[in-house]
């Protein structure tokens, strides 16, 4: 008790009421009496709430199976950087916009807040998110390099008109301030349809690790394209060929061909609850997840409680929005025998999230590791564990 | 809704960039589908590039060869180079542990230069903005136009005698370039 007491005695307030009270007065026992934080700056967490992403040495993993919704708090999103998180000064920050334009312009970050601007909210996801080859998998584990935002910016197309961007200029050039000043080739009708020049993410600045002062953000589009810490676009008739968009990001398929340029992120659902680690006990469960397309929005999730043998159709929790994640529910209850619980998600366009045999059929033998999304399943056993039912392909 | 549309329209006429729209239906307006505002034509926020600002960081290279500096590499000099700043990570053979950049004749079908990439500029545009990786930027031109020839050269892609420069550079015939072909997947019920 006497920790708590120390921690209300921070504020001068809290001070005053608390002079004379005696340590004593704190019951363990009675939840009511015990101190928490005092108002402070920045709020916490509940130090009961044990909630990290799980980092390597070139990303870190969003703890899906921990969410209730369907934002991701901004300090959870995940991350993959090519060499690291820079520290850029906004006072010095400027983005340079030049080639196939009109007025080459440079814009500091003041400069691109004046603009009208726009929020949306758009899941961001690595196309190289897939992990299997073990029942001990998390969702954060299997899928962890997807996450969600409320994303503020100004609409690229707004800058384009302020460029002058010539009729001849078919792509641009996006180019990070990291120190492998990371670049991808992005066709110009996306900037023209729907691409923001971000500055915030869920009502603050943008976090460092999401691209701190500013990223590009190209709702439903492959992470990598995203570029972080944006200081250049380059407006040209063709893609540059970057690292990035052919050694990397670039997935083998079918006749030994080599696909490339796969924007879209493709229809993607995952039962977070339950899920490894999580224990069940036979009766009502909840079986709770994420459905998300690149292309447009959910329009059905469906689940199967006996291993894929027949579907139905899962409650979606409202809003439903293009290009996000949605939260999906089904009420089910368990006798408690082995079984196979999955979900699988169908979007606007028609296009139902397969199967890793229908990826391997369509695909052929030589299918790369980036764009998977197949159907994934939890092995519910008798004693309650819950297990990832791995997937082999290699 | 007629009165929005009123309003709108009127909004749309006063607008000099919306002249030519006039009478057109809103959502037939490609503006006004991608912002919900009537913008003016520039809003002159900003100020103009001058050709500094730009030189000092347009790095990126073409397939073509554009933007690539003047002077010239061989294999030779990008060996000694190679195992000063690279073989650290790389190899002295380039076989790892880092990223494997030589083609392994063990296993042929391993990603390296010499078996997945299709463009032999895009070593010369990687190398100079993100390699090493310990500090990036600090290879010269000459530097980066040896070592690319070292390296496609371990990759038996030019002669040990050939002489790199903006001319031969993107003329050097990558084995990968005809297996790459762009995402044709448009949504739909096909799995691909
Ligand atoms: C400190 C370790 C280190 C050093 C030194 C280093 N590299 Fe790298 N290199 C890496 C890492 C790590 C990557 C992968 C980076 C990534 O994936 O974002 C890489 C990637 C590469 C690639 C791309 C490989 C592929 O298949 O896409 C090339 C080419 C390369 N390095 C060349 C060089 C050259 C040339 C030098 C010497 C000037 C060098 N590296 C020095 C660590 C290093």
């Amino acid at each position: 008790m006497a920790t708590a007491a120390v921690a209300i005695l921070k504020t001068s307030f809290a001070k005053a009421v608390q002079t004379g009270v005696p340590v004593s007065f704190f019951k363990v026992d009675d939840p009511a009496k015990v101190p928490g934080t005092p108002p402070g700056e920045i709020g916490t967490r509940s130090h009961f709430e044990k909630l990290i992403k799980k980092p390597s040495d070139i990303s870190s993993r969003s703890p899906l199976q921990d969410f209730h919704g369907i934002i991701t708090p901004s300090d959870l999103h995940f991350e993959r950087h090519h060499n690291g998180v820079p520290a850029i000064d906004p006072a010095t920050y400027k983005l340079v916009i030049h080639g196939m334009v009109e007025r080459p312009v440079v814009f500091t970050l003041a400069d691109l807040k004046r603009f009208p601007g726009v929020s949306r909210i758009a899941f961001l996801e690595c196309s190289g998110n897939f992990r299997s080859g073990k029942e001990e998998l998390s969702p954060q584990d299997i899928c962890g390099l997807t996450s969600q935002s409320e994303w503020t910016g100004v609409r690229l197309s707004t800058l384009f008109r302020e460029v002058g961007v010539r009729p001849g200029a078919s792509w641009f050039l996006a180019e990070g301030g990291d120190a492998a000043l990371m670049t991808r080739s992005i066709p110009v009708t996306k900037g023209w349809d729907d691409a923001i020049i971000a500055y915030a993410q869920n009502g603050e600045a943008l976090r460092p690790e999401q691209g701190y002062p500013v990223r590009l953000f190209l709702p439903g589009w492959e992470g990598n394209t995203n570029v972080k810490w944006l200081r250049r676009l380059e407006l040209g008739d063709s893609p540059w060929q970057t690292r990035e968009e052919t050694s990397k990001y670039t997935e083998g398929i079918r006749d030994g061909k080599i696909r490339q340029f796969s924007f879209d992120m493709d229809a993607r659902s995952i039962i977070t609850f339950p899920a490894f680690p999580a224990t069940v006990e036979r009766g009502w469960i909840e079986i709770k997840g994420l459905a998300w397309s690149g292309r447009g929005k959910v329009r059905k999730v469906e689940i199967s409680t006996n291993g894929g043998k027949t579907w139905a159709i899962a409650e979606l929790q409202e809003p439903v929005l293009d290009k996000a994640h949605v939260r999906f529910r089904y009420l089910w209850h368990w006798n408690g025998t082995e079984t196979v619980i999955s979900s699988r998600v169908t979007d606007d366009t028609g296009y139902t999230q397969p199967t890793m045999q229908q990826l391997l059929a369509a695909r052929g033998p030589e299918m790369g590791g980036y764009h998977l999304n197949p159907v994934t399943g939890w092995l519910l056993k008798p004693d309650g564990r819950v297990l990832h039912k791995p997937e082999s392909w290699r | 809704m007629r009165i929005s549309l009123l309003l709108l329209s009127g909004l749309i006429l006063s607008g000099t960039v919306f002249r030519q729209y006039a009478g057109t239906r809103p959502e037939r307006i490609p503006a006004l589908r991608a912002d919900s505002l009537v913008l003016p034509a520039r809003f002159c926020i900003g100020r103009p590039a001058t050709p500094a600002d730009i030189r000092a960081w347009d790095i990126d290279i073409k397939p073509d060869g554009t933007g690539l500096p003047a002077g010239s590499g061989n294999a030779v000099s990008g060996q000694a180079i190679y195992r000063a700043k690279c073989a650290a990570c790389h190899g002295l053979q380039g076989e790892g542990p880092q990223n494997r950049l030589v083609r392994n004749p063990q296993k042929p079908k391993e990603k390296t230069i010499g078996t997945y990439w299709p463009y032999a500029t895009t070593l010369f545009d990687y190398i100079r903005r993100s390699m090493p990786f310990n500090a990036p930027g600090s290879l010269s031109d000459q530097e980066v136009y040896h070592l690319t020839a070292f390296l496609l050269r371990a990759n038996g892609l030019i002669d040990s005698t050939a002489t790199l420069n903006a001319k031969s550079l993107p003329a050097v015939s990558m084995p990968a370039r005809p297996l790459f072909v762009p995402d044709d997947r448009t949504g739909g019920a096909v799995v691909k």
